[in-house]
C-alpha cells in the first residue's frame, strides 16, 4: 500500500476574509496530507488558522485558493448536496464553540446526526445514549444546553460527533474547557475510537499533555504549516 | 422520511412555544377578523334588502311637491290630492292593482290612566293589502265605517302594548284628542325597521274619519299604488304620470308639482349605502389581516438569526438543504394551519355572536372565509419558508457565525 492515497489533502490551500487593508489571510498556502487512520493534533498560536483549517476539512467552509482532496477527490467538484452527503457519512465535526441546538435536550441532540443518517428511532435512542455515557454524561440526557456547564455541553457535543461512528473526527478544542482528569478520560475515548475503530482523529488543542495522544503534530503559524512531525514525547517534533 | 420530517418540525414548534404562539396568534387575528367583520357587514345588508323586500317592490308612492320633497320644502305649496285621484288611478290604469289613500299625523292616545304618542295614519283595507299587512285579532274597516267615516281604528302592536299590555283591546275604546274611535283590529308584529322607526307604533283610522275629525281637510298627502304582478312598475309610473298631469291640469313643457317613488329605488339606494358600509368593514378587515401579516413576517425574521444558527448545525451535521427546508415548510404549514382553522372557528363564533346581538342574518361567505385562510397561510408559508432558504443557502459554517 506504499501509493495508497492519502484520506485528506490541502495542496497550497489559503483561505482569505475580507477585501483591501481589511484582507486577513487566515489559511496562508497551507499543504499537508493525513493518512486514514492517523490522529493528528493541529497546534499553533491563537489566530493561526487552526480552526480555518477544520472547517475546510469538514467541508463547512470553501476555500480562496488551493486544493482540498478527500480521499482523492477534489471536493471542490462536489455539489453542496454531495458535501452534505459527505459530511453525514464521513465526518464527525466538535466545533470549538459547541453548537448545540438550544431549547434541545442533551439526547435529541446527540441524536440529530443519526435523524439525518436515517436512523430508526429507537437505535438511534440506544446509540445516542451510549454515547452520552462514553463522555460522563450519563443521567444528563434529558438536559438542554441551557441547564448544562460548559464542560458538560463539550462533552455534549463530542458524542454527537462520535455517535454515528464516522470515518474522521474533526474535534476543534474537544478539551477546552474541561479539567485535567475529565481531559484524559475524553483522550482515551478518542484514543481507542482510534485504535480500536480506526477512525481517523485530527484535532485542535492548546495543551501539549493533550498532544501527546496523537500520532503526529502540526504546529501551525500565521496559516501556514511550521513544524510537521511527532509529538514531543512521541519522538520528534519539538 | 416524510414521517420524520414532520416528527422534525412539530419537535421544533413545540421548542419555541414563544415564537410559535405568536406566530399563531398573527394569523388568528387576522382570519378571525376578517371573517367576523366581512360575514357582520352582508349580514347587515341582507337584513336591510329584505327589509325593503317585506315593503314590496311592486309597489309605488305619489305624492304633492317636485323632486320627491313634500311640505314646507318645496318653492311653491303643491296642490293636495283627493280620493278622487285615488279612485281615478283605479279606474283608468289597468295595470295597477290598487291604489290607496295615506295621510299621517302624530297624536297623543290616551286609554284609561295610560297614554302614549303614536302615529295616527288614515287610510284604508286596500293600503294595508297593498303593503301586505295582515290583521291578528279583530278585523278590518268594513265598507260602510270608510263610506261613513265611523270612528273605529286598528292598532300596531307595539302601540297595543303601550296602552294595554297584553290584554285584548278589541271592542275597547280610545281617546285621541277630540275624537273616541273604538278598536276593531290589531295589526301583526312587524318588528322594528331597519329605517330605525317602529312600524308597530301606529294606529289607522278610516280615511274619511281621519281627514274629518284629524287633520280637518280633504287633503291627502300620499297614495299608496300598487302595480299588478309582473307588471313594470316603470310603466304604472309613467302612466300615472300622465294621468296626474292631466287632472292637475300642467301644460306642455312644465314641471311636475308632484313625484312617483318606487321602491326600487329606495331599495338601490339602501344597499347603495350598505355596500359602502361593507366596503368599510373589509377595508378595515384587510387592515388586521395586513397587521396580523405583518406580525408573521416580524415573529419570523426576529427568529431568522437564531434559526439560521440552526440551519447552520443542522447542515453541519449531514443535513441537505433540502432536508431543511422540508422542515421548515412543513413547521410553517402546521402553525398556518392552527392558526388558519383557529382564526375561522373564531371569527365565525363573533360574527354569530354579533349577528344574534343586532339581529341580522348570519350567512357566513365561504369564498371569504377560504380566502382570508389562504392569505395567512401564503403569509405564514412565505415568511417561515423564504428567510430558511436563505440560510440553507450559505456555507455552514456562515449559517453557524450568523449574528
Ligand atoms: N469569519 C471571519 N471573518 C474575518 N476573519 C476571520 C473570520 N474567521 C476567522 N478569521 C480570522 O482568521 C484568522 C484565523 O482564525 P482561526 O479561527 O482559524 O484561528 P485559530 O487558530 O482557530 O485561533 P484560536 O486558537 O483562537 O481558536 C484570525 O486572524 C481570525 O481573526
Ligand atoms: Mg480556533
Amino acid at each position: 500500500m506504499a501509493a495508497a492515497i492519502p484520506l485528506i489533502e490541502f495542496r497550497d490551500v489559503s483561505k482569505i476574509y475580507g477585501h483591501g487593508e481589511a484582507e486577513v489571510r487566515a489559511l496562508d498556502g497551507a499543504s499537508f496530507k493525513i493518512a486514514e487512520g492517523d490522529f493528528v493534533a493541529i497546534m499553533g498560536p491563537s489566530g493561526s488558522g487552526k480552526s480555518t483549517a477544520m472547517n475546510l476539512i469538514g467541508c463547512l467552509d470553501s476555500p480562496t485558493s488551493g486544493e482540498y482532496l478527500f480521499s482523492g477527490v477534489p471536493v471542490a467538484s462536489l455539489d453542496r448536496d454531495q458535501l452534505a452527503l459527505l459530511r453525514r457519512n464521513y465526518f464527525g465535526f466538535v466545533f470549538q464553540g459547541y453548537n448545540l441546538l438550544p431549547r434541545t435536550s442533551a439526547l435529541d441532540n446527540v441524536e440529530l446526526p443519526l435523524v439525518y443518517k436515517g436512523v430508526g428511532r429507537a437505535e438511534r435512542r440506544q446509540l445516542a445514549l451510549e454515547a452520552l455515557a462514553k463522555v460522563g454524561l450519563k443521567g444528563r440526557e434529558h438536559h438542554d444546553p441551557s441547564e448544562l456547564s460548559g464542560g458538560q455541553q463539550q462533552r455534549v457535543a463530542i458524542a454527537r460527533a462520535l455517535v454515528g461512528s464516522p470515518e474522521l473526527i474533526l474535534a476543534d478544542e474537544p478539551t477546552g474547557n474541561l479539567d485535567t482528569r475529565m481531559s484524559r478520560e475524553i483522550m482515551e475515548v478518542l484514543r481507542d475510537l482510534n485504535e480500536k475503530d480506526g477512525m481517523t482523529i485530527v484535532m485542535v488543542t492548546h495543551e501539549e499533555d493533550m498532544a501527546e495522544y496523537a500520532h503526529r503534530l502540526i504546529w501551525m503559524v500565521d496559516g501556514k504549516v511550521e513544524r510537521d512531525g511527532k509529538p514531543r514525547h512521541g519522538g520528534s517534533g519539538r | 422520511m416524510i414521517l420524520e420530517t414532520i416528527r422534525l418540525a412539530v419537535q421544533a414548534i413545540f421548542r419555541n412555544t414563544m415564537r410559535s404562539t405568536l406566530t399563531v396568534l398573527g394569523i388568528v387575528i387576522g382570519v378571525a377578523a376578517v371573517i367576523a367583520m366581512v360575514t357582520v357587514g352582508e349580514g347587515s345588508s341582507r337584513q336591510v334588502t329584505s327589509d325593503v323586500e317585506k315593503l314590496g317592490t311592486n309597489i309605488l308612492m305619489v305624492m304633492p311637491g317636485g323632486g320627491g320633497q313634500q311640505g314646507p320644502g318645496s318653492r311653491t305649496v303643491a296642490k293636495a290630492f283627493t280620493l278622487k285621484d285615488v279612485d281615478a288611478i283605479i279606474e283608468q290604469i289597468g295595470i295597477v292593482e290598487t291604489a290607496a289613500p295615506y295621510g299621517q299625523s302624530s297624536t297623543m292616545a290616551i286609554y284609561g290612566a295610560q297614554s302614549a304618542r303614536t302615529t295616527v295614519v288614515g287610510t284604508d283595507n286596500r293600503y294595508l293589502a297593498a303593503i301586505d299587512w295582515p290583521i291578528v285579532m279583530g278585523r278590518a274597516f268594513l265598507a260602510s265605517e270608510e263610506q261613513s267615516g265611523r270612528s273605529v281604528c286598528i292598532l300596531g302592536e307595539t302601540l297595543r302594548q303601550n296602552l294595554f299590555g297584553n290584554t285584548n283591546p278589541i271592542g275597547e275604546t280610545i281617546r285621541l284628542n277630540a275624537l273616541t274611535c273604538e278598536v276593531v283590529g290589531l295589526l301583526e308584529a312587524k318588528g322594528a325597521s331597519s329605517f330605525g322607526m317602529d312600524q308597530d307604533d301606529v294606529l289607522a283610522l278610516p280615511i274619511k274619519t281621519f281627514m274629518r275629525r284629524v287633520t280637518g281637510s280633504d287633503d291627502i298627502s300620499m297614495i299608496y299604488v300598487s302595480v299588478r304582478d309582473g307588471q313594470s312598475t316603470t310603466r304604472a309610473k309613467v302612466e300615472i304620470e300622465a294621468l296626474m298631469r292631466e287632472r292637475r291640469r300642467i301644460g306642455e313643457g312644465e314641471d311636475d308639482d308632484f313625484s312617483i317613488m318606487d321602491m326600487k329605488q329606495i331599495a338601490s339606494m339602501l344597499s347603495g349605502i350598505t355596500n359602502v358600509l361593507t366596503g368599510l368593514l373589509s377595508a378595515v378587515a384587510a387592515v388586521s389581516l395586513l397587521v396580523g401579516g405583518i406580525g408573521i413576517m416580524n415573529i419570523m425574521l426576529v427568529s431568522v438569526t437564531e434559526r439560521t444558527r440552526e440551519i447552520g448545525i443542522r447542515l453541519a451535521v449531514g443535513a441537505q438543504a433540502s432536508q431543511v427546508l422540508m422542515q421548515f415548510l412543513v413547521e410553517a404549514i402546521v402553525l398556518s394551519m392552527i392558526g388558519g382553522l383557529i382564526g375561522i372557528v373564531l371569527g365565525l363564533g363573533l360574527a354569530a355572536l354579533a349577528s344574534n346581538l343586532l339581529a341580522i342574518p348570519f350567512q357566513p361567505n365561504p369564498l371569504v372565509v377560504a380566502g382570508a385562510f389562504l392569505f395567512s397561510f401564503v403569509v405564514g408559508i412565505i415568511f417561515g419558508y423564504f428567510p430558511a432558504r436563505r440560510a440553507a443557502k450559505l456555507d455552514p459554517i456562515e449559517a453557524l457565525r450568523h449574528q
